[in-house]
């Protein structure tokens, strides 16, 4: 049987592929609960990582002619990284559609960069949902503490923001999916 | 439409993949995370993922020129079959690419080597498979390029992969590399992926088949993405083994 290829670090340089445009997930005409999502992130020595490159999938709202689910951001000069999107809704737990559970509204998000072997993968999700306590996936975390480095704050309307720390005391919880 | 595919991607096979900490790869010390990653089960969010429309995300299969000219080097070009760990065909999936010119100097302000840039040559594109899964491009032979990684440390002729697949679990980037290279046994990214025949596999061979006569030289890399399990449900059992994992390996 084939196996898998291996990852190798996307590098300093990956900015060739970049372009802003694809930071806003409703640049093909997608209209509804528009928010932003921003935050920092930063590496165990405490500083600001400026040439990571960040992306997001959403399978909520479902993919249309005017939403693709999927953005592109690099950091900027701050370590800050910032999309536009559309707020997701819940969604059906692992077991699909016949199963019983069901994931609060979230995001997923990978982070590559240089020193980033391979991606770095995990989920935003949004402060006050009622969901949060029965989600299939925060619920993992332990300890318990630890599931707010995947829940972003309203900081100022419509505006999300979740910082992510890849190293130290408030290390963001990553995810083996 | 029809509906989506919900059966889980299979794990990783053991020492096919590089570990994220890796002492030979300085930048990996305050970026490397501390604690084991959570295993969670897949649901729709990593068992779909984006695919991109040909006519938004248009193919750009032959970097070797600009409109203005033609690039310094070596011209290449490059065939592969995406497939997945079942052998199957990925088509019409998006690949991006990207590299330094035949001098070794990336067309990125942050590349500052001493080596000259090539007006004719921007460094990356865009090619998708086709309905059998093949991609092909035309590029010239990216140079070697000096890292800070230690002292005298040298890349390899490397080119930049970047490729989606059907779910947001089969992302994938990666690098190809040259037959023959006598830098490989000396860099580190190459060297931290622990299992030597997942390292070969990231080595493209030149194929005299494929090569061009009077024009270019031609490579071959083919590349497999994660295969979805035989048994469709097969990771419920992950939460009680994800608690376990990641207590086990929370300070390494
Ligand atoms: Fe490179």
């Amino acid at each position: 049987m084939p196996i898998a290829t291996s990852s190798q670090t996307i590098g300093p340089y990956w900015h060739l592929l970049h372009d802003k445009a694809w930071s806003d997930l409703t640049r093909f005409g997608a209209t509804g609960d528009i928010i932003h999502i921003t935050g920092t992130i930063t590496d165990g020595g405490g500083n600001l990582i400026t040439d990571a490159c960040v992306e997001i999938w959403q399978a909520s709202p479902p993919v249309s002619e005017t939403f693709e689910g999927f953005g592109r951001a690099a950091t900027n000069a701050e370590g800050r990284y910032t999309f536009k999107t559309l707020r997701p809704t819940p969604l059906p737990g692992p077991n699909g559609p016949a199963g019983n559970s069901q994931q609060a509204p979230h995001i997923a998000l990978t982070i590559l960069a240089r020193g980033l072997t391979k991606a770095l993968t995990t989920r935003i999700y949004f402060h006050g949902d009622p969901g949060h306590e029965t989600d299939p996936v925060l619920s993992l975390i332990e300890p318990q503490t630890r599931r707010a480095t995947l829940i972003a704050r309203e900081t100022k309307p419509s505006v999300w923001t979740l910082d992510i720390q890849l190293q130290g005391a408030n290390e963001t919880v990553f995810l083996e999916i | 439409m029809s509906a989506p595919n919900l059966t889980p991607f299979r794990p990783e096979i053991a020492g096919t993949q590089p570990d994220y900490a890796a002492n030979i790869y300085g930048s990996t010390a305050l970026r490397a995370p501390r604690h084991a990653p959570v295993r969670i089960a897949q649901s729709i969010t990593e068992t779909t993922g984006p695919q991109f429309r040909q006519d938004r995300y248009p193919g750009n299969p032959d970097i070797s020129k600009v409109p203005t000219g033609e690039a310094q080097g070596q011209r290449i070009v490059v065939e592969g079959h995406v497939r997945d760990e079942d052998g199957k065909p990925v088509p019409h999936t998006m690949i991006e690419l990207w590299q330094a010119n035949s001098c070794g100097r990336y067309h990125h302000e942050g590349d500052q080597h001493d080596a000259p840039l090539d007006q004719h040559f921007q460094g990356s594109g865009r090619v998708f498979t086709n309905a059998e899964g093949k991609y092909r491009y035309t590029t010239i032979k990216p140079g070697a390029y000096p890292w800070r990684n230690h002292h005298n440390a040298w890349r390899p002729n490397h080119i930049h992969y970047s490729l989606f697949g059907p779910g947001f679990a089969t992302r994938l980037i990666t690098q190809m590399y040259f037959e023959g290279d006598p830098l490989l046994k000396y860099d580190p990214i190459y060297n931290c992926i622990p299992d030597e025949a997942a390292r070969t596999r990231l080595v493209a061979s030149f194929e005299l088949g494929l090569t061009e006569p009077e024009w270019a030289l031609g490579y071959r890399f083919d590349i497999i993405l994660r295969g979805r399990s035989a048994t469709p449900f097969e990771n419920d059992q992950t939460p009680a083994h994800a608690h376990a994992h990641a207590h086990d390996h929370g300070n390494h």
